[in-house]
């Protein structure tokens, strides 16, 4: 099974949307609660930052026996030192939207935390692509 | 007994099958079919928004009667802090306690004492190292079935101390049955109650055994108070045994912010009423914001207990009441430090059991056939007119598509559609009119032209 949800650049009242549709979909399933918690987080933080940082993007959710396997790909500025972009608190976001209390350089690094297996595709001035694998073995409930 | 109770029911007489409930229902468990509403125990938290919205009174919910007082020996009352707004600030609570001992009780204690024991156990909990923040108020019966139901992913942020109508249940017994030298069991504690969840809560508890043995409601005791609170001159030596023991702020546990207030400034709290309002909550805390705040206090009702739909008086109003009774009152209850660590070491202040999650949400219990329904809804959810109408019976386009995947609807319950299918079938009709076929075409313009002359 596979869906997509288009997510626009710098709409901040719809940020989160995506991960609510997710959320119920995996719900649904019975996927067992943990599970549907990470999923959440990582689709949340990826759509802030498709949000905060790119012009447009989308993300793909589809689920099988081998797992979830979430797509977050956007036509943004791409990431220029991904071993910066990794470490908790560093970021790229404008003054105004760190304001806001957004962009506080944990987006990434929780991602990480939130699935088993993250691959990052970046080029500068093109976008970026993350690939986020979530195991279905674990019995959590 | 089966599986689920519920406080909230339907009196099928007074249905006219309109659809105000289940727009209205947070949990979407109620359905129109064959002209009644029909409520999906799995899915009811009894939250009571339904008997709300209705507009001709056919949702209600089942509380105990003064008749059920009769199979006790002994009977304490436990009114809620919400009892103590509803008499227009014309009743002070010493007279209201009196009036509850003069019509049939032998004691009478208030939940805001347990309120005040309450907030002294979330304080010391906050001092543990393990709490996962957000954490989550358990105090509304409502929110914590909510949770169960809709939020199984934060079950694990809900704080496991008992609310205080337990703790009140807890200590009302206990002390009435050693002052007087008798066992527990001959004595009945009623709580007096704004809230039908409770009612749930009582018979069916989520985690852990209840003190309480019936539940009167507020708007069923609110006349006979009326009636009778005059007579009390008769009584006088009721109004000097009638002291009220809780706090300004156990008292106020029935209005917003109350729970929170016994905090101290390093523990930043969230209030949040009213369902759809927590639900927006909810959903970001499981995202994963709000990590930052320690303490959430939701209350599934507009107006905190005030708003209890088993109240009497506008919970806005009923509020400046309550208020000006707590500020008469003192700040602390005056608990003791032993008193305190007699409750925590009896274990009526923590639950003994987990909380569980009511898969409710859930298409199939095979994961493979889940993903197959989730794509059959989600293909006949974009087919259907997203009007969102709930003349099919079911709440939304969404909730009929899962119906129908799930063999309770069909899609002929879609008027909207049948409209459109009738249309087609006019233009189809029109155009069969129109052309008919050669044999008959010169007949026809035979008949036509003799008519013409």
């Amino acid at each position: 099974m596979k869906m997509s949800f288009p997510i626009a650049s710098d709409d901040f009242v719809q940020a989160g949307e995506a991960s609510s549709k997710i959320k119920r979909i995996l719900k649904q399933i019975g996927i067992p609660s943990g599970i549907i918690r990470r999923v959440s987080i990582a689709v949340y933080e990826s759509e802030m930052n498709i949000v905060i940082h790119a012009s447009d993007g989308e993300i793909t959710l589809s689920v099988s026996a081998d797992g979830i396997d979430i797509i977050s790909s956007d036509q943004g500025p791409g990431i220029a030192d991904l071993e910066l972009a990794m470490q908790e608190g560093y970021s790229t976001a404008s003054e105004e939207v760190r304001r806001q209390g957004f962009g506080a350089g944990m987006g990434l690094p929780n991602i990480k935390k939130s699935c088993d297996q993250l691959n990052i595709e970046s080029e500068l001035g093109k976008g970026t692509t993350l690939t986020m694998h979530f195991n279905l073995t674990e019995s959590e409930v | 007994m089966s599986e689920y109770f519920h406080s909230v029911r339907l009196d099928k007489s007074k249905c006219i099958g309109c659809t105000n409930c289940i727009k209205r229902c947070p949990t979407e468990a109620i359905r129109v079919r064959d002209g009644k509403a029909h409520i999906l125990e799995e899915r009811c938290i009894d939250c009571g928004e339904c008997i709300r919205v209705c507009p001709e009174h056919a949702k209600y919910a089942i509380t105990d009667t003064f008749e059920m007082l009769r199979k006790f020996k002994y009977r304490l009352a436990i009114p809620a802090p919400s009892l103590f707004g509803q008499f227009a600030g014309k009743l002070s609570d010493i007279e209201i306690i009196a009036t509850l001992k003069m019509l049939g009780f032998d004691e009478v204690l208030e939940v805001a004492l347990g309120a005040d024991y309450v907030s002294m156990a979330y304080r010391k909990y906050f001092q543990r190292q393990d709490v996962l923040r957000p954490a989550i108020s358990s105090a509304c019966p409502a929110l914590v079935r909510l949770i169960q139901v809709r939020f199984p992913t934060l079950i694990p942020h809900i704080i496991p101390i008992e609310s205080p109508m337990e703790i009140t249940a807890y200590l009302a017994k206990k002390e009435f049955a050693e002052k007087q030298n008798i066992a527990l069991t001959e004595v009945g504690v009623f709580f007096i109650s704004p809230c039908p969840a409770k009612v749930t809560a009582v018979r069916q508890p989520v985690a852990s055994s209840t003190y309480v043995d019936g539940i009167i409601s507020i708007s069923e005791i609110y006349g006979l108070i009326i009636r009778n609170h005059s007579k009390l001159r008769h009584f006088p030596e009721l109004l000097k045994t009638s002291r009220p023991r809780a706090s300004s702020g156990g008292l106020r546990w029935a209005r917003p912010g109350g729970e929170s207030i016994g905090f101290s400034n390093n523990i930043s709290h969230v209030q949040v009423q009213g369902i759809d309002h927590i639900i927006k909550v909810l959903e970001q805390v499981e995202m994963g914001k709000l990590r930052n705040v320690d303490f959430l206090e939701l209350q599934a009702c507009p107006g905190g207990c005030l708003g209890g739909p088993l109240t009497v008086e506008n919970p806005f109003v009923a509020r400046v009441y309550l208020n000006q009774m707590a500020n008469d009152r003192t700040e602390t209850a005056g608990i003791t430090a032993e008193e305190f660590q007699g409750i925590e070491d009896s274990g009526a202040l923590y639950f003994n059991a987990d909380i569980k999650a009511r898969q409710i949400m859930r298409l199939d219990e095979d994961i493979a056939k889940a993903l197959e329904k989730v794509e059959k809804v989600e293909n006949l959810t974009q087919s259907l007119p997203g009007l969102d109408c709930g003349a099919c019976g079911s709440p939304t386009c969404r909730a009929l598509a899962e119906d129908i995947v799930q063999g309770l609807a069909n899609r002929t319950y879609c008027t909207i559609e049948l409209r459109s299918d009738v249309r087609k079938l006019a233009e189809r009709m029109l155009e069969f009119a129109q052309h008919l076929p050669p044999t008959m075409e010169k007949k026809t313009q035979e008949a036509k032209k003799d008519e013409d002359e």
